[in-house]
């Protein structure tokens, strides 16, 4: 690891004013993927802006058909409220099942959506309940924020206030981890607010993305049954060590169906 | 198994569950490992590793790195050679078919003009800190040319593959051979039926739960060196820095192996980083410090196995076993690790009879050379390989007869003991049918067809595989070895004092790093001496303290290690006796020992052992000038054979073919150690075992890309290594022969697990999938193509 030096803000106005006045500041949200990151000297900010004291960006409220999590609520956390398990359960058992309980109460929603690791667990859940993220200026559809591998629709300076999830009427989220990391090889989070059907694959590809086929499939009869011949090419489809292009496209069909039948 | 003389044998002695004495300090953080030592003055070194599978170094400025900020000093492989060092030395000449001997090249301590690995040392940077010896390394300028490199071994041994060595044509290291090769083809000639199976035995990297470490320590004073290391054999680390590597005299040498956190083969062998702490803190005058980062551990760590083999096994009509013919392509990595050369040869053709009367056997192994890190012993080191290979073969055997697996072990068992295998082996004892029946038992195979009709109407398919496995401990004897190649003895030894209190410290070659030896070895001193276990203290691990030792490795520190214990508790209580005889006014002839106590025979004059070992030392009672004070033996114990665990291992698997997921549903594994010390540590080693051997068969897999090679597998993100969540529970098992050839009737059980485990597991699954063959490890994806093609 570098040097670098460590702050902790207490206010969003402070946090932004040392993003802006510093060389090569990074934002410091649980650093689940930063600090390994850093330890191995791949990285090597010049201040680091801990997020963990500024006001405003912790706390789980439901109001109405909306439940919003602030940034810098811990994956635990989330998993743990009774808010999350009576109004998105699936969404409480994605976060319960991302890492390890050290990653878990360590790592933070604002960061791994900040983050949009290719494998990771949130931005599926984000995309396919149609989320809204807030941040220090605005407010970004899961539709428009998620750009591809690492890659979110936030300014360089742009700092992640909380997600609002719509409360959908039924959600099931599964994932087949990589045997080694855990990460999502394919996680295929599904759920049906009001009468449409959305479905976002992480893990599978370059980046979160849905499935047409089969949200228009399942927004007629939502069951795994009406998804199990619909497919997704695996042209464009990660391929590693522990999975090609070919088993993950497998994977999102098979994991699309369990998802479905744990929402029903 | 001697008798129980000191009657504490319920409590603490032979055959009780005694709990761990050391687990204490382990779990409480309170052990002392080399990376907690740190000394007055002690400085850090960081090692500059080659990112290039085969390059070679054109030029080296270090001239920015010196003048970093905190560098004490920057060495490269030209400042190793100009103080005369020798480089790293492989321990066991093997000779090829034609007589001629293994062709190796120099295996520098720091490279000289070439890099063979990516991994490979290139620099060391010293500094005050670790944070300044790294940015140290980043300002060191190699100018490399980047070669071509070539990571297996088919593509090693293909004309104009790159070289690794000037002086090994071919990159062919070795081409071997055991056995009677015109007995094998006259029984292949004859058989009624050939069954062949060509496959791999994957690479695996150790992983240790304590990566290695080293610190180098020398007294400008009085001319001493000392080397704190993560060393499963220090006299032998000792042995080799100073009569091969050079870089200090073997009495002026001090290495002291403290708590070690595992070990599994790797931490054998002397590597690069340890002497070049030690030459290091020699020539800077003061300590100098490495600790492996993990990644470094995943580079440079011996790996295990990477075998590619093809097997023959002949049978005649009623399905009995006339020859099995074997060539095996061994990948040795780089350079020549310590012990590199016999694993893929004496510790593996050797085994490929397994538990069978098969008359004739004929193996080659070709050892060669790849860009890959070198490759040497790993828990079971050869013996997993051929076990995979015979139960393997055999299994496939058995449905290509269309016989019950079971059956047709059976009918192919060898039950007259002693036996004697076509490649070298004399097995002493064992039942075979014994463990395959039990584990049978344990595993309700009868019940199996019900299981398997179960999963397969919730669309699940069910396998069930076996593996009645041997493997050879204790490797030995001495005169034996040395006649096959070995560099070195091995026999153990060991010290018994008894202190003026009666309490005893045990001074042993073997070293323990996770076994559990503070453990059985105090039960063993207990058992015959009587004595309460917390009296008993075990020494090991320092050359300062014990006279000499062969380490611990290949299962030997119970059948060696302990029988050398029991021959210095023999010559204590034999001096004893002499000593009571005077104490006790009668003749030593009448003197017997038993329940800790000195007893005239049929009287009740009697004198404890504590009582007695006060007398040794104050000399009062005994004459001093026939009879010497004191009572302190030592012993050198050196086997007449090797020793032959066996067991049968069964595993059935269930498997989601939607995803290919296997699911282990039940694994069994019934061993035979002959006499066993403490039960609780043993099941403990079969757990660990069987762990690391379901790792290998489903998880792990040490992968470089064929083109770079890059290693692929270089963290725990990519490299799987099995967790709990991957493991059933195991239902564990145990018969009984005991050894016949050491004191104790100890086999050994330190790497059993490993070796049974794998042939079980791949012969589970693909009893499930109806296929002959899959390749290890058994992921997910293979067993989906496997379903979908």
């Amino acid at each position: 690891m570098y040097e670098f030096d460590y702050h902790t803000p207490q206010t969003i106005d402070d946090a932004r004013a040392l993003l802006s006045g510093r060389d090569d500041p990074k934002l410091l949200a649980g650093g689940q993927t930063l600090l390994p990151t850093m330890k191995q000297r791949l990285a090597a900010p010049s201040d680091l802006i801990d997020l963990r004291k500024v006001t405003g960006l912790d706390g789980i409220t439901g109001a109405g058909d909306t439940l919003r999590i602030g940034a810098m609520v811990r994956h635990a956390a989330v998993a743990a409220s009774d808010e999350v398990r009576q109004a998105i359960p699936a969404l409480a058992a994605l976060a319960g099942g991302i890492g390890d309980p050290l990653v878990r109460h360590r790592g933070t929603l604002g960061g791994s959506i900040a983050n949009n690791d290719p494998s990771a667990d949130y931005p599926a859940g984000c995309l396919a309940l149609a989320a809204t993220i807030s941040t220090d200026r605005r407010e970004i559809g899961a539709d428009e924020f998620f750009l591809g591998m690492f890659e979110t629709a936030l300014e360089e300076d742009e700092i992640i206030t909380g997600v609002a999830f719509p409360v959908p009427r039924k959600a099931g989220y599964a994932k087949f981890p990589n045997p080694a990391s855990r990460y999502a090889m394919v996680g295929v989070f599904v759920a049906q607010t009001g009468n449409a059907v959305r479905v976002a694959v992480t893990g599978a590809g370059p980046g979160v993305f849905r499935v047409p086929a089969m949200e228009t499939a399942l927004a007629s009869d939502f069951s795994a049954q009406a998804i199990a011949d619909i497919s997704v090419p695996s042209d464009g489809l990660l391929e590693d060590l522990h999975g090609s292009a070919e088993y993950r496209a497998n994977l999102v069909t098979v994991m699309a169906k369990r998802a479905v039948q744990s929402a029903l | 198994m001697p008798a129980d003389k000191g009657g504490n044998g319920a409590q603490s002695g032979i055959g009780a569950a005694v709990r761990r004495k050391e687990d204490f300090r382990f779990i409480t953080g309170a052990g002392r490992y080399t990376d907690d030592i740190t000394l007055p003055g002690q400085s850090y070194a960081y090692f500059l590793r080659s990112p290039y599978a085969h390059a070679q170094i054109a030029a080296i400025d270090i001239a920015a790195a010196e003048a970093s900020p905190g560098v004490v000093a920057v060495f490269t492989g030209k400042d190793v050679a100009a103080d005369g060092l020798g480089g790293l030395i492989c321990g066991w000449m093997i000779h090829s078919k034609d007589g001629s001997e293994m062709r190796t090249g120099a295996h520098p301590v720091l490279a000289l003009d070439r890099v063979r690995y990516v991994g490979d040392h290139v620099a060391v940077v010293i500094a005050e800190s670790l944070a300044e010896a790294k940015a140290g390394a980043e300002l060191i300028d190699v100018d490399y040319e980047e070669y071509d490199a070539v990571v297996g071994v088919e593509a090693a041994l293909a004309e104009n593959a790159p070289q690794l060595h000037d002086e090994v044509p071919g990159n062919l290291c070795f081409a071997w051979e055991l056995g009677d090769k015109a007995a094998t083809e006259a029984a292949f000639d004859r058989a009624a039926r050939r069954v062949t199976l060509t496959f791999a035995n994957n690479r695996l990297i150790p992983n240790a739960m304590e990566p290695r470490a080293a610190i180098g320590d020398y007294d400008r004073g009085t001319g001493d060196y000392t080397l704190y290391t993560t060393s499963q054999n220090p006299h032998v680390a000792r042995l080799v820095l100073s009569a091969f590597v050079g870089v200090a005299p073997e009495h002026k040498l001090r290495v002291i192996a403290p708590d070690v956190g595992g070990g599994f083969g790797s931490k054998i062998f002397i590597y690069a980083e340890e002497t070049v702490c030690v030459w290091a803190a020699a020539k800077l005058r003061r300590p100098v410090k490495w600790t492996a980062e993990r990644n470094e551990s995943f580079l440079s760590d011996a790996h295990g196995r990477d075998h590619v083999s093809h097997a023959e096994l002949a049978l005649d009509a009623d399905g009995r076993m006339l020859g099995l013919r074997v060539h095996t392509r061994a990948n040795l990595g780089a350079y020549l690790s310590t012990f590199a050369s016999s694993v893929p040869t004496y510790l593996y053709g050797t085994l490929l009879s397994g538990q069978y009367d098969i008359p004739a056997i004929y193996v080659e192994v070709d050892g060669v050379f790849t860009h890959t890190a070198p490759v040497d012993a790993y828990r079971g080191a050869g013996r997993p390989e051929a076990t995979y290979l015979v139960e393997r073969i055999v299994e496939t055997a058995a449905r290509e007869l269309d016989m019950d697996p079971v059956e047709f072990r059976r009918r192919n068992f060898i039950r007259e003991f002693p036996h004697q295998t076509p490649v070298i082996m004399n097995y002493d004892i064992g039942d075979y049918d014994a463990s395959l029946n039990e584990a049978c038992r344990l595993v309700d195979y009868a019940g199996f067809a019900d299981r398997r009709a179960a999963s397969e109407a919730r669309g699940r398919k069910r396998g069930i595989g076996f593996s009645a496995y041997i493997e050879a401990c204790g490797i030995a004897p001495s005169q034996a070895v040395g006649s096959l190649g070995a560099g070195v003895g091995l026999w153990e030894s060991a010290e018994v004092r008894v202190n003026p209190t009666g309490s005893v410290e045990v001074l042993t070659g073997s070293h323990s790093h996770g076994q559990g030896h503070e453990t059985t070895f105090a039960q063993l001193v207990s058992d015959q001496l009587g004595i309460p276990i917390e009296n008993v203290e075990v020494v090991h691990g320092d050359t300062d303290k014990v006279q000499f030792g062969m380490g611990t490795y290949g299962s030997r520190s119970g059948a060696v290690g302990m029988s050398a214990i029991q021959l210095a508790l023999d010559k204590v209580i034999a001096k004893g006796r002499r000593i009571a005889a005077h104490l006790l006014e009668a003749g030593e002839e009448d003197i017997t020992f038993d329940g800790g106590s000195f007893q005239v025979a049929g009287t009740d004059r009697a004198v404890p052992f504590a009582d007695l070992a006060l007398q040794a030392y104050t000399g009062h009672g005994f004459p001093t000038n026939e009879i010497e004070p004191g009572l302190k033996e030592s012993a050198f114990y050196d086997p007449v054979n090797f020793t032959f665990p066996a067991g049968c291992h069964i595993a059935e698997v269930e498997i989601d073919p939607e995803t290919g997921v296997t699911h282990i549903e039940n694994f069994v594994a019934v061993d035979d150690f002959g006499t066993i010390i403490n039960p609780m540590i043993v099941a403990g080693q079969v757990h660990g075992g069987v762990a690391q051997g379901i790792g290998q068969a489903m998880l792990e897999n040490c992968a470089y890309d064929p083109e770079s090679g890059q290693l692929l597998s270089g963290s725990f993100m990519d490299y799987c290594m099995p967790r709990a969540d991957d493991l059933p529970e195991f239902v564990v098992g145990m018969t009984e022969t005991p050894c016949t050839t050491n004191p104790l009737g100890i086999k050994g059980c330190g790497e059993a697990g490993a070796i049974g485990a794998p042939a079980a597991i791949v012969n589970a699954v693909t009893d499930a999938l109806g296929i002959r063959d899959i390749a290890m490890p058994v992921t997910p994806e293979r067993v989906w193509r496997a379903i979908n093609s």
